[in-house]
């Protein structure tokens, strides 16, 4: 446990002006984005700035049994980083270096606390990208994002995270420190531990170090927005364009309730009698194959009965994505609260998905606004709820059981990119039954046997 | 009366409910951005808020104290914000709520950092007052701030520290009350604001030619006071009350339509903050009025009146600096680079981040001098890659802070008021 003593050596590790034991600074590390979770104020948050600091670190909590909170921006949604005992955070705020940008490899190597879109910023003049996008890249970090897997707007056709890390340096909850991959785009020696400790979310080690792969940047876009009539339309178009081969980078659903609270809130000149709207923006590299799958994406909408307008300029663009960035502040404004959910299902599946959520809704009398990545099924049904209001706060607990219900029964999953965390570890045994759970928790205790690495998080630990 | 923000902090619950602990604020907050903690952003400091209504921390806990006046109040936040959270009334109720608890004297020792002893308490008020605005009266003590004894106030106040010299003469002194052109476009309030007043009574005389240039009738009311921004984020709200309602009553004696600042946190004060503090009050009828008739120079030059472009050619590569309240308050931006291009020979260069915070904060520079000299620095390099001849802003505290910060790290540039320049051509064209 925590105590003077072990606060003296924190202090010794880390040096004073990188340890926290204040109450009031403490609890400002006692949440992260995900509303009506259990958490607690830790009992002392560290900032390292090197990888032996933290192996001190973990010897030092292995002795006393001081569970350990690995956190980056703490802008999380499912409980990734909040404390559930009065344990130490580890922050990565000022772990924040980018160590190298390789050109002629296609890799950058950071450190944990990196924030993803200063990491975009510095490849972009060797006129590189890397992918992933999470909607709080200009805030997230790179380790977190690895932590939880993140995904972001571009999944459908450049992938998430986990595509996108070629090594990495952790710290092992038993103090080891291992570092596996490297630049090489092949690397089949060993276990694919990519796989294991991306998305693992701090549960099986702390990750130090990262090597991330870039692309070069796509050099062509073009933007188009949808309107539906029916829901079905819209679906279809989803459908038929990856059918007809076409890939967009970004390819993105409003429905009914999202678009007008949007124009309500953010007047961008919607239609506010339509059922769906699609965002879709393709890219490339050669301005004929991006105008060929603007076309194509055209003639599909026009065959589902879709209105549509193309931006021809950078300004039209951003005109039309104004919609789309606009859909969570605007539904933020109207209830005092949010409860923002990411049940994803194949993308065959998302009309149905779509009336199921706005079923529930209605049994439940609750407001539910949907939007999110109808190119990869991965859809954010935005819950509007007054905290203070009881017997809503009951319904909105069922509503949620009942979408992921509904999500696993259509063959989706539980999360598309936020995590399992605190939020959703009741749901687990739903997705993947009791071996799959057995499974996980002999890995956790394989490599953390004495549960010290953000305990409580992902893996159930009883029945 | 009724309770507002400012007088119960409870009533702060469903403002700190809609904070949805998102982040975005991180991306922006300057403090944030130099100090890599939870605490310095204004997500940090709505949990704090919360602790406070729940009882997990006590309001006058010494280092919540520190952190809750850990802001510029720049507002940077709320652009960024997908929930729309008004954290300026978060912010300030909070600091209000402390302010209440711990009585004002504590209040002023915030501001000047704790000082040693009384006497130079005392001294370091009467030397600040005018820029912070700490006058309930317009009769004041102008002294000039001997540099030696100020190093005692903290490392704030090092050999590169200078303020503009304090006149001799306030400018509402000098300047007549009324200003009349034949057959006006409009009458005006012209609204100095204490940085005007005291230490660049230039801009004010650039700002009367500028409005007589443009056939506009000028009333400079010599018993205006401070707008009240100063105290009131400070927490004194009793006094930024009493502040707004002289105002609104020098404002009612006249016959002007409009009022016309050169500030904008004196413009976002009439603007914002009175209707808000004078809620449920007898002035808050008239509060409203003249907030609806509040325009910066910039606008009002530009979307009121019909403006005479100048003639005169002002050879000069100009970069311009967003002022957060000016910016992020009153939304005023693209109007002061609209007249910097009507000026002939003046080429526009945009800094990187035209509109991230300069580090000054009204007394933020002096209350935490670490963040706000890193801040501070950040602007001047941005200034600097630009290569410009002159740094144009919309806001005299933005001007005290530039100057220092180019003077600080060797840059080369002028510091001007948008008029400034306006006014330069103006006379050009008649030499």
């Amino acid at each position: 446990m925590i105590d003077s003593n072990f606060i003296n050596k924190c202090r010794n590790i880390f040096g004073p002006e990188n340890v926290i034991t204040d109450k009031a600074e403490l609890i400002t590390y006692s949440y992260d984005a995900t509303p009506g979770i259990p958490r607690e104020i830790p009992g002392v948050v560290v900032f390292p700035e090197n990888t032996k600091q933290i192996q001190e670190l973990i010897f030092l909590a292995r002795q006393t049994k001081t569970p350990i909170y690995p956190r980056g921006a703490g802008t999380c949604l499912s409980g990734g980083p909040v404390p559930l005992s009065r344990g130490v955070v580890i922050s990565f705020q000022k772990m924040n270096k980018i160590l190298e940008i390789d050109p002629d490899n296609l890799t950058a190597t950071v450190q944990p606390g990196v924030i993803i879109a200063d990491l975009n910023n510095a490849v972009a003049k060797y006129g590189l990208l890397y992918p992933p996008d999470p909607g709080s890249m200009a805030t997230a970090t790179v380790g977190g994002s690895v932590a939880e897997n993140s995904g972001g707007l571009r999944g459908l056709k450049y992938g998430v995270t986990k595509h996108y890390i070629m090594g990495m340096e952790v710290v092992l909850p038993t103090g080891e420190v291992f570092r596996y991959g490297g630049k090489t785009v092949k690397n089949v020696t060993a276990y694919d531990f990519t796989s294991l400790f991306v998305g693992s979310e701090g549960t099986l080690g702390i990750i130090t170090e990262i090597i991330c792969k870039l692309i070069p940047a796509p050099k062509y876009r073009k933007s188009m927005i949808a309107f539906f009539d029916r829901l079905e339309d819209a679906g279809k178009t989803v459908t038929d364009i990856v059918r007809n081969h076409v890939i967009p980078a970004t390819l993105e659903i409003m429905d009914k309730v999202t678009i007008q609270t949007v124009e309500n809130y953010a007047k961008v000149g919607l239609p506010t009698d339509v059922e769906a709207l699609l965002l879709i923006e393709v890219d490339g590299m050669g301005k004929d194959s991006v105008e060929w799958e603007a076309q194509k994406c055209v003639e599909i909408i026009k065959q589902n009965n879709g209105r549509y307008k193309i931006a021809e300029t950078d300004a039209e663009r951003d005109a039309l994505w104004a919609a789309r960035r606009a859909a969570l502040p605007a539904l933020a404004q109207v209830k005092p609260a949010t409860v923002l959910e990411d049940a994803t299902v194949p993308r065959t599946k998302i009309v149905d998905m779509l009336v199921s959520i706005q079923n529930i809704a209605k049994k439940y009398n609750l407001m539910i606004g949907t939007f999110g990545h109808a190119g990869d099924g991965n859809l954010h049904p935005t819950i509007l709820i007054d905290p203070l209001d009881k017997d809503e706060m009951e319904r909105l607990h069922k509503a949620v059981d009942e979408i992921f219900e509904v999500a696993l029964s259509f063959g989706g999953t539980l999360s598309g990119e936020h995590g399992i965390g605190v939020a959703k570890i009741k749901y687990l045994k739903n997705e993947i039954g009791r071996s799959g759970v057995e499974t996980m928790r002999r890995i956790k205790q394989a490599l953390d046997p004495d549960n010290i690495l953000n305990p409580g998080k992902l893996v159930p630990l009883e029945e | 009366m009724a309770k507002t923000v400012f007088d119960d902090i409870s009533t702060l619950k469903k403002e700190l409910l809609r904070c949805m602990k998102c982040g975005n604020c991180m991306s922006v907050c300057p403090v944030y951005n130099v100090e890599k903690k939870e605490s310095s952003v204004a997500r940090g400091k709505i949990a704090l808020g919360e602790a406070i209504i729940d009882d997990k921390i006590n309001i006058d806990d010494e280092t919540l104290v520190k952190l809750i006046f850990n802001c510029l109040v720049c507002k940077s936040c709320m652009l960024a914000c997908p929930s729309g959270v008004r954290f300026d009334r978060i912010i300030l109720g909070l600091r209000a709520a402390i302010a209440r608890k711990k009585g004002i004297p504590f209040v002023k020792k915030a501001l000047f950092g704790l000082l040693k002893n009384p006497e130079l308490f005392d001294r370091g008020m009467k030397a600040f007052a005018a820029m912070q605005g700490f006058f309930l009266t317009k009769e004041g003590e102008k002294i000039r701030a001997p540099r030696g004894f100020l190093k005692q106030f903290g490392k704030r106040f090092d050999s590169d520290f200078v303020l503009p010299e304090l006149s001799k003469e306030s400018f509402r002194d000098k300047v007549s009350e009324v200003i009349n052109v034949e057959n006006p476009q409009a009458t005006v309030i012209f609204f100095t604001g204490c940085s005007v007043n005291y230490f660049y009574p230039e801009v004010g005389e650039d700002l009367i030619y500028v409005l007589k240039r443009n056939n506009v009738t000028v009333i400079t009311p010599k018993n205006q006071n401070c707008c009240g921004m100063p105290v009131m984020v400070h927490g004194d709200i009793e006094t930024a009350r009493q502040l707004a309602k002289k105002n609104l009553d020098v404002f009612e004696k006249t016959a002007a339509q409009y009022i016309v600042t050169v500030c904008g946190s004196c413009g976002s004060a009439i603007k914002h903050e009175y209707p808000i503090i004078l809620e449920a009050t007898e002035y808050e009828e008239m509060a409203k009025k003249w907030a609806e008739r509040v325009y910066d120079i910039s606008i009002f030059l530009l979307k009121v009146i019909k403006f005479e472009p100048p003639k005169g050619k002002v050879e000069l590569k100009v970069t311009y600096h967003d002022p957060c309240h000016l910016k992020k308050s009153m939304k005023v931006f693209n109007e002061p680079r609209q007249l910097l291009k009507m000026i002939p020979g003046v080429s526009l260069v945009e800094m990187k981040k035209p509109d991230a915070c300069c580090g000054s904060g009204g007394s933020y520079h002096l209350t935490h001098a670490e963040t706000a000299l890193k801040i501070a620095q950040a602007k001047t390099e941005d200034i600097k890659q630009t290569q410009a001849d002159v740094v144009c802003t919309g806001c005299p505290a933005c001007m005290m802070e530039l100057f220092e910060g180019i003077r600080r790290w060797n840059g080369n540039c002028k510091v001007l008021h948008t008029v400034n320049l306006l006014a330069k051509a103006y006379k050009k064209e008649e030499a």
